[in-house]
């Protein structure tokens, strides 16, 4: 049978496409990284535990009825249904942790997400538009760049806590954390994308989609925002290790999430407070799960920046 | 009436050292179904006539002064909304690298129907539907497969084919293309300056070739545009510009062009370079290079004036056409 030499071509690149992920570059180097390997496997048991927690945790914590205070601080390695020691109120503590770790991820990718929509809208428009829009908008980034997180959160949670009636605060926390922290992280994917649409305006496939008469935010959204993506992967992964950072310390000096919807951060709080009379896992195994999701994120961010940036090749 | 019609165009650039004039009363006509070329050296200001017949002009370049007329409407005073919805419509580009003109992160069928749907109401299934008709058009085998296929997936004569479809999609009246082979090698040239021949002549389309390749202007142009320094010296039907050409420009450009037939043991060639922008002389901006330049040429500027069967800006064509024939010649 002959065949089309056109069929050909088409046929090796169906196929080509179909084992594209085994055959990308990004798959080499991380296959051939052990320390991408490793950050992954622990990240992705920490973030497994976390999501799946309400199926798998050995108690639930938050059930009032099936706690005893008889099991309060039971020491780590004792018995096979706590594995982790007992907190003050006799909750499993490796239970505790993976809902909590549930909420810190929940409040970190919430708030790298707002950063990201927010931060990177902002720098296409400030890229694409130039002159006095580009100006007012870099400003308004410069300027928040100077309020850290910390002082951000405080802020808000003081203004919402004036707004917002008294019973109603607890529902909305979570809202004003991811609120504090996107605010005080979107300048960084701004700034990037801002650079990254300066070169990509100039190219002339922005120049030939104007000429076939695409529209500005069809340019914008649908041309240039694909070719910017790639930093803010980057350093969306290695914001989401901060912000879960962020969200930590917000929630250990107590203005983070209240203690009925523990994070990590609130977690080692409470711990703290038992740490000098002798109960040191109820602080110590929360800090080291955080330790290990946020070492995790972040080795994978800077794989990922090797990776991508062909100059470090 | 003619489809395209740039009537005393003038582009300024204001610098901080005055204003440059970068287009200086360009009149050119496209007929329908027409093929103008438009030839000159680099800077002469061929491609900123076409950026500026489609309105996208870079700031602050702007038009000072001048009509261009679509159908016998003006466009160069436009809203940018109506012009958007012109472009690609009624004017199509295509430009020099087929390379660069695609955007590499998406699907050449998402690029085709994202056009065809811009202009045309269709469904997406019509459209995919017509954008594989327009690669089959344009010769890419297996277009139904390929569609879905990336820019970089292609060759570069390939990409450029791709290129043309995108900018005959929507079936413009007018097609710009701007050094559509300048790109390309030169086997792969021939191909696409034959496929943009016989597409846009089955499709009634007129093309504003521009190029600095006299070979594809011969080949391809009705008529032929000859630019320098911003203003037009000679326009005419092709044949007669290439065998008699009235300005002494075009004849020097002529006399450049290596020939098969006869060895010559060095090719003719124009003394000095074009002046820039900020120093046009006065008179016929030519006339520093001019072997035949009088006193006339220093002072005054020359309008197009008929000179045999051509058109040029040159007073001593218009003046005694036989003589200065005689002269150059000589």
């Amino acid at each position: 049978m002959r065949m089309e030499p056109g069929t050909a071509v088409a046929e090796t690149t169906t196929a080509g496409r179909r084992a594209g992920w085994r055959d990308s570059d990004l798959w080499y180097s991380f296959s051939h990284s052990p320390l991408a390997i490793g950050s992954a496997t622990v990240g992705l048991i920490c973030v497994l535990g976390a999501l799946g927690a309400p199926w798998i945790a050995p108690h639930d914590p938050f059930n009032v009825a099936s706690l005893s205070l008889l099991d309060s601080f039971k020491v780590p390695l004792h018995s096979w249904s706590y594995p982790l020691g007992t907190d003050e109120q006799g909750r499993d503590m490796l239970s505790a942790i993976m809902y909590g770790g549930r909420v810190s991820l929940a409040v970190g990718a919430a708030s790298v997400l707002f950063a990201v929509v927010l931060g990177v809208a902002v720098g296409l428009v400030a890229g694409y538009a130039g002159g006095p829009v580009d100006a007012v908008l870099m400003r308004a980034a410069d300027v928040q760049l100077t309020f850290p997180a910390i002082l951000m959160a405080l802020l808000v949670d003081g203004v919402v806590g004036a707004i917002v009636p008294r019973e109603r605060h607890e529902a909305v926390q979570f809202y004003v954390i991811v609120f504090a922290i996107g605010i005080s992280r979107w300048p960084q994917f701004a700034r990037t994308v801002r650079g990254s649409t300066l070169v990509e305006r100039g190219k002339d496939y922005v120049a030939a989609a104007r000429v076939i008469g695409i529209g500005r935010l069809r340019i914008l959204f649908g041309h240039i925002l694909p070719n910017v993506l790639g930093p803010v992967l980057v350093i969306g992964t290695l914001t989401l290790g901060l912000a879960i950072l962020d969200e930590a310390t917000l929630s250990f000096l107590g203005v983070g999430l209240p203690p009925t919807e523990p994070s990590l951060g609130t977690l080692i709080r409470i711990g703290d407070d038992f740490l000098f009379s002798g109960q040191w896992w109820v602080t110590v195994f929360p800090g080291v799960a955080l330790v290990l999701l946020v070492l995790s994120i972040n080795l994978l961010g800077d794989w990922l920046r090797d990776a991508l940036n062909p100059r470090l090749r | 009436m003619p489809l395209l019609d740039v009537r005393d165009l003038t582009v300024e650039f204001p610098t901080r050292r005055g204003t440059l004039r970068a287009l200086d009363g360009v009149s050119l006509a496209l007929e329908p179904g027409e093929v103008l070329g438009v030839v000159g050296e680099s800077g002469a200001g061929k491609s900123l006539t076409g950026t500026a017949i489609i309105g996208l002009l870079a700031p602050p370049g702007r038009i000072a002064g001048g009509q261009i007329l679509l159908d016998g409407t003006r466009i160069d005073t436009l809203p940018e909304e109506a012009m958007r919805r012109l472009r690609g419509r009624r004017i199509g580009a295509i430009f020099q690298d087929p390379l660069t003109t695609l955007n590499p992160l998406l699907p050449i069928g998402r690029q085709l129907t994202e056009t065809i749907r811009t202009h045309l109401s269709l469904s997406a299934a019509e459209a995919r539907e017509r954008a594989v008709h327009w690669l089959d058009e344009v010769g890419i085998p297996a277009a139904s497969r390929r569609i879905d296929a990336y820019p970089h997936e292609f060759s570069g004569g390939q990409r450029q084919r791709v290129v043309i479809a995108l900018a005959l999609c929507a079936e413009p009246q007018v097609v710009i293309a701007d050094e559509p082979t300048t790109a390309l090698d030169v086997s792969v040239q021939a191909q696409i300056i034959t496929l943009l021949k016989r597409l846009t002549r089955e499709h009634g389309t007129a093309v504003m070739l521009i190029t600095h390749d006299m070979g594809v202007i011969a080949e391809t142009a009705d008529r032929v545009a000859v630019m320098y320094a911003g203003r037009i010296a000679e326009l005419g039907p092709v044949a007669e510009v290439v065998r008699q050409p009235a300005h002494p420009y075009t004849k020097g450009l002529m006399g450049s062009i290596p020939s098969l037939e006869h060895r010559v043991a060095r090719l003719a060639q124009i003394d000095g370079a074009m002046p820039r922008l900020d120093a046009i002389p006065r008179g016929c901006a030519f006339h520093p290079r001019c072997p035949l330049a009088f006193d006339r040429c220093r002072t005054e500027r020359p309008e197009m004036m008929p000179a045999g069967p051509t058109v040029a800006a040159c007073w001593r064509t218009a003046a005694q056409p036989a003589q200065a024939m005689r002269a150059a010649d000589a």
